[in-house]
């Protein structure tokens, strides 16, 4: 029976059970309503507006058709996903219950006990700890602030309320409006005006927060002349029982301002990712997307710049890697809409056993975007014969007085470049890595160091087996 | 029994027979030339001793220190000792030539499962360079053969070489496009290693014209012809050909045609005449 709570809520005490504060059991269950998005925004004690938005972005949830125009998504079942919390029958995911071949994947990877545990989703907390909490000491000192997002809405509710969905709003795209309307941790950064944070700053630090979600929300604010390198996930595997990660992020990059914002997706490959993330970028600002995909059975992830005033300047660089049963949709979309801005995208991407792999972008110049530039460069490396490349640049330029370049390459690894490097004594599948880290090394030196020799380690691995 | 035997080795491409039964040995310590017209089959020569797949063998077999080369990767021949410089190296974009060459020494020098240590290759890297003096260090960190011009191609190869320290190095037309200073250079650092060689390297040069072999001085010159080498001798018999062209030895041949295909082989002035099939 439905009730009114004290916050004006209309749900059904008795089933959430929240009726008891000394005994929270919640018998979460399956399926997206109005009560549930109403629970959500009321066990985080949210403030009205929030409410308002979660509710309003499920309603155009429900209304908004899948799109169609990409990948096949017709297999996602809605109503078998858990929304907020997971059944807790007291035993929950123990490190018996990860699957042996990701165990098998950590220890290769050389990563310690403690993060293994973290990483299978199975271990509460990554003992970086005091790292963290001496740049924590820093970054306040500066006036930096880093939170996990839902902290970040009841500390600075005036500051998260002007920005929050301003950059992606509930009605962009489906799973959009899904994040909207359920979303639930995530990372909230602000940097002041002029200061610039020298150390990357890397989401499994702020070990306080909870673990990265199924539906994650994150929001970055560069005021004017600031610098911030943010790099999210990690190139282990992501072992979840989720099927679906669907996250959003928002980030906005104010005069002379600079972000860089680096991805390694390695999710479990049963786990379709779809993510919405975009920037806008103000006068003679810069922002900059390295996106790596590796994981995942399907990723659609386009990352965004909206370039609204002139000098503004976007760089998105991308790597994808599929294997079996895997697909990668990834690409990115660069928006001209003042004068004089530039914007480059450089997409990587592997096929090897049947997967598929691509880029899908879009190149938008507005009419009076003048001496605008934009340089589109997409290789795909295809490994066998089972394998594919599919390529989908989208331009829509209406402005005569730009530059536009697009160039796309599709090679495979040519017989000449593995007998050359077995002539020298490299075994087969060794050549065979070399190339294909070749392929990628424009991409991977972008990356901190430590991403660097862990996504080479990982591409080694996923390469094995691929030469006779 | 020499280092490199070769016994009447038959290759074709797909129905295309190039090599029509060549025999050759080759042993530690040797210089030997291989010269002939283009398409007379010498780098097919070079590249099926080095395992490249293109190339089918359909007759005659070559041992490499009594063991069956044929059979080996073309990474197990290298690893044991085969080396060969290409005419043609092929760019592989975005691994430097440090890693590149740090992976085939390690290979060459046994390690298995890691690398050679770091300070130990850059220990041998530059006494390479130094010693060899043929290539701007810079070079390593570039991507390998990656917008090389044609001579930093062919004085990349002989540093490969001169860090992999081969057995049997097979030099294919490494002095084509070279201009006649680069070609003593290059030669000056094929004759450093050659004499600094521990246990003593052959080397077996490819090439269309005598100019390196000035500088080489091999023992034995084979001339190749159609698929067959059909004359052996020594270093005069470069400078004969390159006096008298192929045209003067073909001359030579047809004097004595009926000898050479009833013994199979008849020696002349210091040259054999080999028989043809």
């Amino acid at each position: 029976m439905a009730t009114t709570s004290p916050l004006g809520i209309e749900i059904d005490q008795y089933k959430w059970g929240f009726h008891d504060p000394e005994n929270l059991v919640f018998k979460a269950r399956k399926g997206l309503d109005r009560d549930t998005v109403e629970m959500i925004s009321h066990m985080k004690g949210e403030p009205d507006w929030m409410r308002a938005f979660r509710l309003h972005s499920f309603e155009h949830f429900q209304r908004r058709p899948m799109p169609k125009w990409g990948a096949d998504l017709g297999q996602i079942n809605f109503d078998e996903i858990y929304y907020y919390l997971k059944p807790s029958d007291g035993k929950g995911l123990t490190w018996e219950d990860v699957p042996a071949d990701i165990k098998r994947t950590f220890d290769r990877l050389g990563i310690p006990e403690a993060e293994k545990k973290y990483l299978a989703g199975v271990g509460a907390q990554y003992e970086s700890e005091s790292v963290y909490h001496n740049l924590k000491e820093e970054w306040e000192k500066l006036g930096v602030i880093f939170l996990d997002t839902d902290s970040a809405l009841k500390q600075y509710p005036d500051l998260f309320k002007e920005y929050f969905g301003t950059v992606v709003p509930p009605e962009d795209n489906k799973v959009a409006a899904l994040n909207s309307a359920v979303w639930s941790g995530g990372s909230f950064v602000y940097v002041p005006e002029g200061v610039k944070v020298d150390i990357p700053m890397q989401a499994y630090f702020r070990i306080n927060a909870e673990k990265s979600g199924q539906f994650e929300r994150t929001l970055i604010i560069c005021e004017p002349g600031s610098y911030v390198h943010y790099v999210e996930g990690c190139t282990a595997p992501t072992y979840t029982t989720d099927a679906l990660h669907s996250a959003v992020v928002e980030i906005i990059v104010k005069e002379g301002a600079r972000c860089r914002y680096t991805t390694i997706q390695n999710w479990s490959k049963n786990v379709y990712n779809l993510v919405t993330k975009r920037a806008v970028a103000y006068r003679d600002a810069t922002m900059e997307w390295v996106d790596g995909n590796l994981g995942s059975k399907l990723t659609m992830k386009y990352p965004s710049v909206y370039m609204v005033e002139p000098g503004a300047k976007a760089e998105i660089l991308s790597i994808a890697f599929a294997g079996a049963g895997q697909q990668q949709d990834p690409g990115g979309k660069v928006i001209h809409a003042a004068p004089h801005t530039q914007s480059s995208i450089v997409s990587k991407s592997i096929s090897k056993d049947g997967g598929r792999a691509g880029y899908r972008g879009l190149v938008k110049v507005y009419a009076g975007a003048k001496g605008s530039k934009c340089a589109v460069r997409c290789d795909a490396l295809i490994l066998d014969e089972k394998s594919r490349s599919d390529t989908y640049p989208y331009m829509e330029i209406d402005e005569q007085d730009v530059s536009v370049t697009h160039e796309a390459t599709v090679s495979k690894v040519s017989d000449e470049q593995l007998f050359y490097l077995m002539s020298r004594g490299i075994k087969a599948d060794e050549a065979m890595n070399m190339i294909v880290r070749g392929f990628i090394e424009p991409i991977v030196k972008e990356l901190p160091l430590e991403y660097a020799v862990e996504l080479n380690r990982l591409i080694a691995m996923e390469m094995e087996g691929s030469v006779g | 029994m020499a280092d490199l035997v070769i016994r009447d080795l038959q290759v074709q491409v797909e129905e295309k027979v190039i090599l029509k039964g060549v025999s050759l040995e080759v042993s530690r310590g040797e210089i030997h030339a291989i010269m002939g017209p283009n398409g007379s089959g010498k780098s097919t020569l070079a590249n099926v001793l080095m395992g490249n797949p293109f190339y089918q063998v359909t007759r005659g077999d070559v041992l490499y220190k009594g063991e069956d080369l044929l059979a080996m990767a073309p990474d197990e021949r290298a690893k044991k000792g085969l080396f060969i410089a290409f005419q043609y190296p092929v760019s592989i974009p975005g691994v430097t030539m440090a890693s590149f060459l740090r992976t085939a020494i390690s290979a060459r020098r046994g390690y298995t499962n890691e690398l050679i240590p770091i300070g130990e290759f850059q220990k041998i890297l530059k006494a390479k360079l130094d010693a060899l003096k043929i290539l701007d260090p810079a070079i390593v960190g570039r991507y390998v053969n990656e917008g090389f011009s044609g001579g930093e191609k062919k004085r990349a190869e002989i540093l490969q070489m001169a860090i992999l320290e081969p057995e049997i190095a097979i030099m294919d037309e490494t002095d084509s496009g070279l201009d006649i200073d680069s070609v003593k250079v290059v030669a000056d650092g094929i004759l450093e290693m050659y004499r600094a060689a521990k246990g003593g390297m052959g080397v077996l040069v490819i090439t269309h014209y005598s100019r390196i072999l000035q500088f080489l001085k091999p023992t034995f010159v084979h001339i190749m012809y159609d698929g067959r080498i059909v004359v052996s001798g020594g270093p005069e018999l470069a400078e004969e050909l390159e006096q008298h062209g192929y045209e003067g030895i073909r001359a030579q041949f047809e004097v004595i045609a009926a000898e050479v295909q009833e013994e199979g082989a008849v020696r002349r002035a210091g040259k054999v005449f080999w028989v043809v099939h």
